[in-house]
């Protein structure tokens, strides 16, 4: 059994990171040509790992399911990237960073790995800028900023709406000139089905080719998981189709735990579910709710006149709407963070005012906006300020120029003009801050075996900040990881080759095969995605925005006869040996099942209310998250024991050294 | 609605390949192209046939996997949208619709509507890039302005999302859309003027050598193209390279 430690360097806060990097074993260049790094993933985590070791001059091997490592779901990113700047000139620092996104994570996150991050998110910005991304720039020629919710400085930089696909696109250029130059392989079209462990450390993987259906063996004398969160979990998110858990799955099965599962969080702007065959959800950027004001009418027969259609949002008179945001935390208004405003919307649908015809959906509106710049413009220009027509003109051209290929967006899936009418929008899964279990040098429990990224738990407590999961997957590809793992690769240097015909491999490859023999064979009689829906629907409605002890019980055993079902009934057609959907697919659902096994167990746990993890049992008398530091201020970390909700519980205690914690207010 | 389909179905990159009928009933409008497409496949599994095999992933018009050939226009019959955000308000009951991969001698098919892109990467692997470590010790960001026109279009050509549209609609199966899109973003920023005359070079050699087409300025790509790339881009590549021929030095 391993030891939790976290190997967080002893000295002052501010100077952990500096001390640490002059003081780790390093590896000379002559002894990294003879090291071999694989890196599963190829996103922001992953590319920018990749690309930075090999650049270092290991040998790296990256791997990626999609058809080019350009596809990693970073790219869906929408929003921007925190740093601390201080480009504005308005207080911000390092300091306020860290302690922003301590906070923002409901003091569920370790300290010294948060300060690191904030330590390192200014060098963000000088790389990606350097490797030419196309940042917003003012008229100046300087990057411009923009806020995010739960902070009170603008940190966030940012390419309209398309910021992860560019940062990601900056890091595919970095790997595209290391496989270039060969010292990146590039797998596409690969799965990773198995860590393979040799005398307890990582020492390489199973991977079936996608194409071919080939199953390969890969050693290398370190593994690294860049193979973002699992928000899947839940059938309908905002992750992509592909987006699974199978990674970090495997790596918790071979011996890592997994922390916080239960930690997910619910991105309040998403496009409301419209039918019962939709297979994803989309969301609309945080960055919206800089200039959209969140509403639902104040009087319950304007609902009923909505949802019939029989009045329109527009004819609403402005003391009859409730912007409900606005009037319970006046201090941060509609830029409250992602779980407050996720859990209000909920409160005002439950009650029975949401605005579309499922009852679950409220207003994201920029008239005011539109207005207010409209005018601001026509001033700047010396134009008629009381013209409406040209102020709404020159408003929606603003908007335009901020949040063109949102508003685009948003009008070819719900067929609404967002310039002319409020947007509609509800809470939907979107990102993970639960994952495996790293150490400060983002190690898991096993030896050799790292987790970057969204895929590892550290940075965002119980609720990550917006525009944080670009900074975090950044800082720990370009600038952490690679130091750190120096550290560990020196005492290999001699080690030589990793050999791929060990008992270990032989047995990993077995296993593989004969899961994937058993899909295709199986004869079950539904489909993959009947049982994804079903594990979806379970999720939602019991381990969702809010939770209960009663649901979670019930979800826990409901998961397991599920998992008995799929794997009697489940019918995954063709053979092994070809391009198979859906073969990948069953893998993956059947990671899923057992990881919402564990998620509900996590959940219940818990008995306190943080960030993105509501239980009903635990809260103030005006229904906010009331968390319980005498007793859950730690990470829960998970050991496999053989069934997913039997794991054994690990608990990292977190100490807070610099910050107090405090009722997390956003009033 | 109710639809028909006429599907290309191949096995794998050996097989001939044809179109397969597949009608589909009760379509909603409010459905994606590829929500369509995933009820039409649940039904195939279920009745024990193979389902059809097409690349997709964000499902939000971002990612560049999606591809798909709809009644003869890469992407189909929308306009600034990728399959995943065609939605079926575009198509009327009892519609037929032809449904093929993206078709180019560069992207061979590897089973049904999966074609491989493995070019565009090879492209960008030979200068796609910046030649910068990605140590983090380089300059403060702000230490060089630039001019936001510039920015503006750096950005515009760099939203390029890879998907071949471009190619699939050019009658020459040309790729200069794609190539220039990344060569204009470096070429229009000070950072990627530095290595520009080499980077065009490379990048349009291994455009030719992948088997690419060339530019007769039809403009289908651009009118195809999901992401609004500009034909100014072509342009400007096209002088960057003649640029570098004529202030050719060695190597």
């Amino acid at each position: 059994m391993a030891t939790l430690d976290s190997k967080i360097p002893a000295g002052p806060l501010a100077d952990k990171w500096v001390n640490y990097k002059n003081n780790i074993d390093l590896v000379n260049p002559a002894n990294k040509r003879l090291i071999d790094v694989i890196v599963v993933g190829t996103g922001l985590a992953g590319g920018s790992a990749a690309a930075t070791l090999a650049e270092l001059g290991y040998n790296v091997k990256a791997f990626c399911f999609q058809d080019s490592p350009r596809r990693a779901h970073s790219i869906a990113a929408q929003g921007g990237i925190n740093a601390a700047k201080n480009y504005q000139g308005d207080g911000d620092s390092t300091f306020r960073l860290f302690y922003d996104t301590v906070k923002g994570g409901d003091y569920r996150s370790r300290e010294a790995n948060v300060y690191r991050l904030a330590e390192v998110s200014a060098n963000i910005i000088d790389q990606c800028v350097a490797q030419g991304v196309p940042f917003a720039r003012e008229y100046g020629g300087l990057l411009d900023n923009r806020s995010f919710g739960g902070v009170l400085v603008s940190r966030t930089f940012y390419a309209k709406g398309q910021t992860g696909q560019q940062l990601l696109l900056g890091a595919y250029s970095a790997m595209n000139r290391q496989i270039g130059r060969g010292k990146i392989k590039m797998y596409n079209r690969h799965e990773m089905m198995d860590v393979v462990v040799v005398d307890g450390k990582a020492r390489g993987i199973i991977a079936r080719n996608l194409v071919t259906g080939e199953i390969e063996r890969h050693s290398a004398h370190a593994v690294v998981l860049g193979t973002g969160g699992y928000g899947n979990v839940f059938f309908l998110s905002t992750n992509a189709m592909g987006s699974n858990v199978s990674a970090a799955w495997k790596a918790h099965k071979r011996g890592s735990y997994f922390a916080n599962p239960c930690f997910t969080q619910i991105h309040p702007t998403c496009i409301p579910v419209s039918g019962e065959l939709q297979a994803k959800l989309t969301l609309m950027s945080e960055s919206l709710r800089n200039d959209g004001r969140i509403w639902v009418p104040k009087k319950k027969e304007d609902v009923e006149a909505i949802r019939a259609k029989k009045l329109k949002p527009t004819q609403i008179a402005e003391e009859n709407r409730d912007y409900y945001l606005e009037r319970r935390y006046p201090a941060f208004g509609n830029l409250v963070p992602r779980d407050v405003a996720s859990r209000a919307a909920k409160e005002r649908c439950d009650a029975g005012y949401g605005v579309n015809a499922t009852g679950e959906a409220v207003y994201l509106d920029f008239a005011a906006a539109i207005t207010r710049y409209g005018k601001e413009t026509a001033h700047i220009r010396g134009l008629n300020e009381e013209d409406t027509v040209l102020v709404q003109k020159l408003g929606k051209e603003v908007i335009a120029n901020k949040y063109g290929n949102l508003f685009q967006m948003y009008e070819k899936i719900v067929d609404q003009n967002p310039y002319e009418t409020p947007m509609m929008i509800y809470p939907a899964v979107h990102y993970t801050m639960g994952g495996l279990w790293v150490d400060y040098n983002l190690m898991t429990t096993v030896p050799g075996l790292y987790a970057i990224g969204e895929a590892n738990f550290s940075d965002h407590g119980a609720n990550r900040l917006g525009a944080s999961a670009l900074m975090q997957g950044l800082a720990d590809g370009y600038f952490v990881l690679p130091y750190t793992i120096g550290d560990y690769l020196s005492s290999d240097i001699r080690t030589g080759a990793i050999p791929t015909d060990s008992p270990e491999f032989d047995s990993a490859e077995k296993e593989v095969t004969e899961r994937l023999n058993f899909f295709v064979n199986n004869n079950g009689s539904h489909s993959v995605d009947h049982f994804h829906r079903r594990l979806g629907k379970i999720m939602w409605d019991k381990c969702g925005m809010a939770r209960n002890t009663e649901d979670l019980k019930s979800a826990i055993i409901e998961i397991k006869a599920l998992r008995e079902e799929f794997w009697k009934d489940v019918k995954v057609p063709g053979s092994t040996d070809e391009y198979n959907e859906e073969l990948a697919k069953a893998g993956r659902v059947a990671d899923f099942i057992e990881l919402g096994e564990l998620f509900a167990k996590d959940a219940l746990e818990r008995n306190e209310s943080c960030g993105g993890h509501f239980r009903e049992e635990s809260q103030t008398e005006d229904g906010e998250a009331a968390r319980d530091d005498a007793n859950y201020t730690f990470v829960s970390s998970w050991e496999f024991t053989g069934v997913p909700s039997e794991a054994k519980l690990h608990k990292e205690a977190l100490v807070y050294e610099n910050i107090e914690l405090k009722t997390r207010s956003y009033k | 609605m109710n639809l028909k389909l006429k599907i290309w179905r191949q096995k794998n990159a050996n097989d001939k390949g044809k179109m397969v009928d597949y009608p589909i009933s009760d379509v909603s409008p409010d459905m994606s192209f590829l929500e369509m497409l995933d009820v039409l496949n649940n039904q195939l599994i279920e009745n024990g046939e193979s389902p059809i095999a097409f690349d997709h992933d964000c499902r939000e018009g971002i990612c560049g996997m999606c591809s798909l050939y709809i009644n003869g226009e890469a992407h189909g019959p929308d306009r600034g949208v990728t399959t995943c955000q065609l939605h079926m308000r575009k198509f009327k009951d009892g519609d037929t619709i032809y449904i093929e991969p993206f078709r180019a001698k560069a992207f061979p098919i590897i089973k049904d509507l999966v074609v491989d892109r493995g070019a565009f990467d090879r492209i960008q692997q030979s200068g796609g890039f910046v030649s910068v470590n990605t140590s983090g010790n380089t300059q403060d960001a702000n230490s060089i302005p630039i001019p936001k026109a510039d920015a503006d279009l750096a950005f515009d050509a760099a939203t390029c999302i890879g998907c071949g549209a471009c190619v699939a609609s050019c009658k020459n199966s040309s790729a200069m859309l794609f190539v220039s899109a990344k060569v204009s973003q470096f070429a229009l920023l000070p950072q990627g003027k530095v290595e520009a005359r080499d980077r065009v070079l490379n990048m349009v050699n291994q455009m030719d050598a992948e088997g690419f087409g060339n530019c007769t300025n039809t403009g289908a790509c651009e009118v195809e193209c999901p992401k609004g790339i500009s034909l100014d881009n072509i342009a400007r590549m096209n002088r960057e390279f003649g640029k570098a021929i004529l202030n050719g030095r060695e190597k």
